[in-house]
């Protein structure tokens, strides 16, 4: 006889935890063949006030890490995504992509984890500087985490749009609330579960599935977030960002990116969610005669 | 840390000095001295830009003039070489009262500086023009001797009539930490000083950083200087804005700290009267008006009193001045 | 000899900078297109020396007819000659700019002492050299981009909308027109409406260097000038240093347009004093820090922290400090801090000292003249507040300095970024340690450590959170006016 699967219950995922949402809302996407992808959460406003909740308790741990730690812990997830890549497959599958496509974008995901896992570590070198100033002063700029940042994941893959906004966010030391795709979110709830068992201190990630339209007003005029990352190509949604943005100046950065391409992926996805800060200090006896050469 | 005879007494290397004595000329009875190593940090940059907001002043007019006056009257007018003779510090005596007759009217110095063997001569010479004698002592300027030495150099000068003294701090025992050593020796000399004011010079060209400049001046007030002064003029750099104005902010926190007045004299490398005005305008801001007095600002300088005199007639007649005009001396 | 004890009393005689080189006429027009044209309502307004109430010259108010001829003429420069331009040739241009200003700085410095109350210490040895020295950084940027963005392809935006403030004029002037021209955008400028002389100065220098007709445009007037600005659809691009509150109209004006835009807005920075400070240097810092142009500087250090066992000893030194300011003439050499830029502005800070009083905080006012005509504020500082009081949140944009005493480090560095804005701040500690503590942790984009109220044309300026996003200066500020791909 046949053995009985046993299913998955999808969850969100906040402060490092698994809750279902407060709302105790649910919704049932479906795939192309009409196909139930489960009972996914419908996630309300006060999870997204959680979420930034836990996003800005992490961020101070998170953005103090050692920037090799965070490169480290970046490599981990893509390990673990690595490890765990059949079920990625499995899920892209369920949701409509062929097997072929399904693991092209896992090897891009993994890859993109990788890429990123290597810029922690050398993004304050290319991207900040010492600046001659003419004065007795020595004067360098460094960019540094901006703090919470409201990701609107692409609403057009499951995945890579998902790993690919959030890699970047997190490698600059910002911690992140993440609004998963309405209609594809198997992945994000799984890619959850392998940041959670990649080292990433609980609330660094935060992934809320349901309605991008109901979550995104109060987390782009939430007054504790620094920005929002908004991939796609709807203007209304971009144009009603960028006003509930306005109250306390968040940076939006719009990315109407492919994902899946092999060049959508560099340092500037980093230092657009970072701010530079530059720093001044004296020097004594500049071009003094006490110079040793 | 109270500063009492009987704590006192009971270290060392303070047996001997009466304190009490120096308590009382302070006109008080205890005040704490501090951790000379704790003296305040300073930041050179931002002296540098301080001193430069002094120099952006301009001193136009009745200030210039008022100004020129106060340089003049608050002169040590100098000779410190080895080959000063009674003829020589005469004729220097004659001009620090007689700065330039031709102009009615002029203040004279207000002292005339030289070395203990030329004490006595001064004395008479001034004798009566209010002009004070100071002496440079305690082996000036390297200050290397023992301090029995310096005590009875110090002794002959004031026995010959100084009413003013100018130590040297011993440099090398400062730069080696020993400031105890440098403190007690200050007491000494101003134990032997009697009457006569005590200035302190710090020889800052050798003490390189203001953090030095600080501290020594910190440790030469606390040990009981009158003055306390730049340089010797036998070594540069000497008195810059920079290390002046930190020593005038090191007398303004003495008197905040204690209640006691101390005086300030720059000495080496203010030859014009632009620097000269300059620095009167620092000590107005830093210290006040109190200051701006021979009793507590001097300035140890040989040519500047000619140049203030050339800047007073320019300013009088409105035509530059040649140096054959102004005698020499 | 002077007799001892003569109570010696040293005042400086006036000693204002002569004004004999300076020439203005009595209206200015718009410079549109490389000419002056009139403005369309045929209004013009007065350009007043706050120091004493009396006009200096009168000034065309553009509506938005001026304003899209305006667009219109940088849009022609752009499309038929700058963005086709060598960019070395451009590189030449800017180059000649700086030097025609170099040339000329001593008129720029007088004519910005008089129309904006600035000290002509500050005009001539701060904001005209640095003016100039702007444009001479950035026309070096012009044939080397890719240098700037390795691996990116680097292209113009287009016609550049820039609307600047009344605290540092011809600064603010430089800081948008150079990197814009460097990268190869076109301009429409819009001076304050109080300050919009050595915009129009510069606009003659441009003329006379000889730069293509319609590259650089200045259009004067009020906020409904900047407005038409904002909301003209050719704009590509909208730089704007002011307030926090019309940033954010500018902000919510753009939203769903393609215009670009860089914000440079309010502040209320902490500058903070530790212990272990070179105190003498810091309390210089702290008089850099907020009496600066009369503390009209959007990263004045205007919430002071002092250490609770160093308080008494750098609260006394700062007033001793204060007294020995100057208050007065702005065009005297001597004088420290100038009038204060419009009666507007000097309203705000009065209802400020009104309501810091109401609070309950205790106010001291240094005890300087201060002359009887013109706008003047004493410089001013307020103990006893506390991290809720409104003069310690808001920004008050003049001579007025809070003091709040704190304990530890962790202490002061959350109340330090406790506050929406996130421009500046300063940190005085003899400490190299405890610096690199402090100026990681503080959320600001510039910060000084042991100095203060510092700036250079290499050197990228700009906020974090509600004090705008975007830097000016430096290789960074060139990012503001380019397409990346």
């Amino acid at each position: 006889m046949a053995r009985l699967e046993v299913l998955k219950t999808y969850k969100i995922y906040i402060g490092g935890k698994f809750p279902r949402t407060e709302s105790g809302r649910y919704y049932s996407p479906k795939n192309a063949k009409g196909e139930a992808l489960g009972n996914i959460c419908l996630s309300s406003r006060k999870d997204v006030r959680n979420a930034v909740v836990a996003a800005r308790k992490a961020f101070g741990g998170w953005s103090e890490r050692a920037a090799f730690n965070r490169g480290q812990i970046l490599y981990r997830i893509g390990e673990m995504l690595e490890g765990r890549k059949a079920q990625f497959i499995e899920e892209l599958q369920l949701q409509g992509a062929t097997k072929a496509k399904a693991e092209k974008e896992v090897a891009v995901a993994i890859d993109r984890l990788i890429y990123y896992a290597g810029w922690c570590d050398k993004v304050s070198q290319v991207s900040g500087g010492v600046n001659p100033v003419a004065s007795s002063h020595f004067n360098f700029s460094v960019n540094e985490p901006m703090g919470v940042v409201g990701v609107a994941a692409d609403q057009s893959t499951s995945l890579i749009g998902l790993v690919s906004q959030i890699a970047p966010v997190i490698a600059a030391g910002n911690s992140c609330v993440v609004i998963a795709a309405e209609e594809l979110p198997l992945c994000s709830i799984t890619f959850a579960e392998v940041l959670n068992s990649s080292d990433v201190p609980g609330g660094v990630v935060n992934i809320l599935t349901g309605s991008l339209d109901e979550m995104l007003k109060p987390m782009a005029t939430h007054m504790d977030v620094n920005a929002i990352v908004y991939t796609g190509n709807d203007a209304e949604t971009l144009n009603s960002i960028q006003e509930f943005a306005v109250e306390n100046l968040k940076r939006v950065r719009h990315y109407p990116q492919d994902w899946m391409d092999a060049k959508a992926q560099g340092l500037h996805y980093i230092t657009d969610v970072m701010e530079l800060k530059t720093t001044w200090h004296p020097i004594e006896n500049i071009g003094g005669a006490t110079s040793s050469y | 840390m109270i500063f009492t005879e009987a704590f006192l007494r009971s270290i060392p290397i303070f047996v001997g000095i009466n304190y009490q004595s120096m308590a009382k000329k302070k006109g008080t009875t205890t005040f704490s001295i501090p951790d000379f190593t704790q003296s305040p940090r300073i930041d050179k940059v931002g002296v540098e830009e301080r001193v430069s907001r002094f120099q952006k002043r301009s001193i136009k007019k009745e200030a210039k003039m008022q100004g020129l006056r106060m340089a003049l009257n608050m002169i040590d007018l100098t000779t410190l070489e080895g080959k000063d003779t009674p003829g020589k510090v005469k004729q220097m005596c004659f001009k620090a009262a007689h700065l330039h007759d031709v102009h009615p009217g002029l203040p004279t110095v207000a002292a005339v500086c030289v070395y203990p063997s030329m004490v006595a001569t001064a004395k008479k010479e001034v004798e009566g023009t209010g002009i004070k004698v100071a002496s440079v002592s305690t082996a000036f300027p390297a200050g290397q001797a023992p301090l029995d030495v310096k005590i009875t150099d110090t002794k002959f000068a004031v026995d010959a009539g100084a009413d003013e003294i100018d130590m040297v701090i011993s440099r090398g025992k400062f730069l080696s930490g020993e400031y105890n050593f440098v403190f007690d020796e200050i007491a000494a000399i101003k134990e032997e000083c009697g009457k006569a004011r005590l200035k302190v010079i710090l020889e800052t060209g050798e003490l390189v950083t203001l953090d030095n400049v600080r501290r020594a001046s910190d440790i030469a007030m606390y040990a009981g200087a009158d003055f306390i002064k730049t340089s010797t003029g036998k070594i540069q750099p000497a008195a810059t804005m920079q290390v002046t104005y930190t020593m005038l902010e090191a007398i303004r926190d003495f008197k905040l700290k204690t209640g006691i007045q101390v005086g300030m004299k720059p000495a080496g490398g203010i030859s014009n009267s632009k620097l000269a005005l300059h620095n009167l305008v620092m000590v107005n801001e830093v210290l006040g008006s109190e200051w701006l007095t021979n009793e507590w600002f001097r300035f140890g300088a040989s040519s500047l009193a000619n140049d203030v005199l050339m800047q007073i007639m320019k300013t009088e007649t409105g035509v530059y001045q040649s140096s054959d005009y102004f005698s020499i001396d | 000899m002077a007799k001892k004890n003569e109570k010696i009393n040293w005042e400086y005689a006036p000693a204002p900078e002569s004004t004999g080189h300076v020439n203005l006429k009595e209206q200015y027009d718009l410079f549109i297109d490389g000419k002056w044209v009139k403005p369309d309502s045929g209004k013009y307004f007065d350009s007043t020396n706050p120091a004493n109430k009396k006009k200096l010259a009168s000034v065309a108010h553009a509506n938005e007819k001026d304003v899209d001829k305006a667009v219109k003429a940088a849009r022609k420069a752009y499309t038929n000659i700058w963005s086709k331009m060598e960019p070395s040739e451009r590189a030449k241009y800017i180059y000649r700019i700086a030097r025609l200003m170099q040339e000329r700085a001593r008129e720029f410095a007088v004519i910005e002492s008089l129309d904006a109350g600035k000290v002509i210490r500050e005009s001539r040895d701060v904001d005209v050299p640095l003016a100039c020295n702007h444009f001479f950084y950035y026309a070096g940027w012009a044939d080397k981009l890719e240098y700037a963005f390795p691996n990116r392809e680097v292209s113009s935006l287009g016609v550049a909308g820039q609307i600047i403030p009344w605290n540092f004029p011809l600064l603010m002037a430089a800081w948008k027109i150079a990197p814009a021209l460097a990268t190869g955008n076109t301009v429409v400028l819009k001076p304050a409406e109080t300050t919009s002389l050595t915009a129009l100065k510069l606009a003659e220098i441009i003329e006379e260097s000889g730069l293509p007709a319609g590259v650089v445009n200045i259009v004067t007037g009020y906020g409904d000038t900047g407005a038409a600005i904002v909301n003209h659809e050719d704009v590509d691009k909208i730089a704007f240093t002011g307030s926090t509150a019309v940033g954010k109209i500018i902000q919510k004006a753009i939203a769903g347009t393609h215009k670009k835009s860089t914000l440079e807005l309010g502040g209320k920075s902490a500058n903070i004093i530790l212990d272990d400070a070179p105190l003498d240097q810091a309390v210089e810092g702290i008089v850099n820090g907020i009496f600066f142009n009369q503390g009209h500087v959007c990263c004045a250090g205007s919430r002071l922290f002092v250490q609770e066992s160093v308080a008494d000893q750098v609260i006394e030194k700062l007033k001793h400090r204060m007294n020995s300011l100057i208050v007065g003439d702005p065009l005297d050499k001597n004088t420290d801090i100038g009038a204060i830029n419009s009666k507007e502005q000097l309203d705000v800070i009065n209802s400020y000292l009104k309501i810091g009083q109401a609070e309950g905080a205790t106010m001291y006012q240094a005890d300087c003249a201060v002359p009887s005509s013109g706008y003047y504020c004493r410089p001013t500082l307020f103990t006893d507040v506390a991290q809720s009081s409104r003069i310690v949140q808001e920004e008050i944009f003049g001579p007025v300095l809070t003091i709040q005493t704190f304990r530890t480090v962790d202490e002061v560095i959350q109340k330090a970024n406790n506050t929406p804005y996130g421009l500046a701040a300063g940190v005085w500690t003899d400490k190299g340690s405890r610096i690199f503590n402090l100026t990681t942790k503080l959320r600001a984009g510039v910060v000084w450590a042991n100095t203060y109220n510092k700036f250079d044309p290499t050197s990228p300026f700009g906020g974090y959170k509600e004090s705008g996003f975007g830097r000016e200066g430096g290789l960074h500020g060139l990012e503001a006016y380019v397409k990346l791909n």
